[in-house]
């Protein structure tokens, strides 16, 4: 059995998500450049042209990439040949604490009544798995507010099927319009119950952007989904454009024979995460 | 072809009533930084009779929530936040003598309504450039609310600070309505 020191989580936690906050990932990067040469609309392009430059200035200045240093959520794959010496929750939580202060991030989390700051960014939000092998490995994006706020949940009758979950999807990223930092990824999960389906759409938005659905059916559902939001126009920040989004990432699980459960959380241009194996 | 307008804070009424939507425009001066809880307080104290942080009249207020200025810096990132989520007070801030708000994002008929009526503007930022955005601001200020930390009203000066107009004083929009 291969044993991890709760330390050394926390230690990987605390550079995790400050580099997380400050460098875009490469596959951002390279959609967001190939978007800038296929926008023909001039204010589209233009703010295309100030996000890449904004990714180039965050690395260099080792700021923050956007102010909202976002919820920090986590998907950790714990090894059942891996024993933690120590609390994962507790390790996670510390390195955010700490990661958070130590490299000046936005403390943006709060208690949802009294709307007082715990100020230090914690609790984040942790989803563990189980899975086989020994090795511990950690997935973490910030996620902003301003995207978080127009992701939505439909539950949908198997009478309204694939036209109905297409319907639902294009109606959220319509009604979200400029707010949500266009052009992003747009998450979908299909299917499983009330509470696996957000979650699945979370997870979608883990996908590398270039990664490919290994179902034909959810691949075809995704390339007409990128196609159809594009078609919306709305565009970088709602200037205009064909570029609405980079990238519609869908996981799917089977779900009840009376219910279509369909989540969609959108994700915008600042679509940071990093992960860790240890 | 749009164009390009300097202007200087305080904002006056001729330099509303010459922009129109689409226009850009570079902010210099001094404007004031509020989110949620800072313009809840702001209107709650002046229920009460307490003055407001800053002089409202002609004022620019941006709606930010910075990070933590590292060290060396005058701030941190610096992009605007989603402006509709202040809608609510928007109305009330410009009867008060606030002539412009930025932010991104849509705002409601009724702010849209108001700025015509109070001739303002409200002026988009580009979401998510906190770090460009940043380079145009030389100064800040916590002028109240402290303990709300990053929601603390704040005093930025700017120079050539780049805004896009989204809404004039003449019911203008740039936002496109996605075909649905
Ligand atoms: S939606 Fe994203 S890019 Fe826009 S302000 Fe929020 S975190 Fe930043």
């Amino acid at each position: 059995m291969r044993s991890i020191d709760a330390r050394e989580v926390t230690r990987q936690v605390s550079q995790m998500v400050v580099e997380a906050n400050m460098v875009l990932p490469g596959d951002v990067s390279t959609a967001l450049e190939k978007a800038w040469e296929n926008e023909d609309n001039p204010s589209g392009r233009e703010i295309l042209g100030q996000l890449l430059e904004n990714a180039r200035l965050a690395r260099e200045m080792s700021l923050p990439l956007c102010q909202d240093t976002g919820l920090a959520v986590f998907f950790v794959e714990l090894g059942q040949e891996c024993r933690l010496r120590g609390d994962l929750y507790q390790a996670v939580n510390a390195g955010v604490s700490r990661g958070y202060e130590e490299g000046f991030l936005r403390k943006s989390v709060c208690n949802p009544l009294s709307r007082k700051n715990t100020g230090d960014n914690t609790p984040a939000v942790i989803h563990l798995d189980l899975v086989p092998g020994d090795r511990l490995k950690i997935r973490f994006m910030p996620k902003g507010g301003g995207s978080e706020n127009m992701s939505g949940l439909a539950m949908l009758t198997p009478s309204q099927g694939l036209e109905g979950v297409k319907e639902f999807v294009l109606q959220r990223v319509a009604g979200a319009g400029p707010n949500p930092c266009p052009p992003g990824i747009i998450g979908i999960g299909i299917g499983g119950s009330f509470d696996q389906a957000p979650l699945l759409a979370k997870k979608a938005l883990f996908r590398p952007l270039d990664d490919i659905h290994p179902e034909q059916e959810v691949r075809d559902l995704e390339a007409e989904l990128f196609e159809a939001v594009n078609a919306l126009g709305i565009g970088p920040m709602g200037m205009g454009g064909r570029t609405t989004c980079l990238g519609v990432k869908i996981q799917a699980a089977p779900c009840h024979i009376a219910s279509l459960p369909v989540a969609v959380n959108i994700q915008c241009h600042a679509a940071r995460h990093k992960e860790v194996s240890l | 072809m749009s164009r390009e307008i300097k202007l200087s804070t305080p904002l006056q009424e001729e330099d509303v009533l010459h922009l129109r939507t689409g226009d850009k425009v570079l902010l210099s001066g001094h404007i004031y930084t509020a989110r949620d809880a800072a313009h809840k307080r702001l209107l709650q104290d002046l229920d009460q009779g307490i003055e407001p942080p800053f002089n409202l009249q002609g004022a620019v207020v941006y709606y930010v929530g910075p990070t933590p200025a590292p060290p060396g810096r005058v701030i941190g990132s610096a992009g605007p936040t989603t402006s509709s989520r202040m809608d609510a007070y928007t109305p009330r801030m410009h009867q008060l003598g606030v002539r412009a708000t930025i932010g991104k994002g849509r705002r409601s008929q009724e702010v849209r309504r108001v700025l015509q009526e109070q001739k303002a503007v409200y002026l988009g930022a580009t979401g998510g450039a906190g770090a460009l955005l940043s380079r145009c601001i030389t100064g800040s200020w916590v002028l109240a609310f402290e303990e709300l930390g990053t929601e603390a009203i704040r005093e930025l000066e700017v120079l050539d600070f780049p805004l896009l107009v989204v809404n004039d004083a003449f019911g203008g929009e740039l936002y496109v309505t996605a075909g649905r």
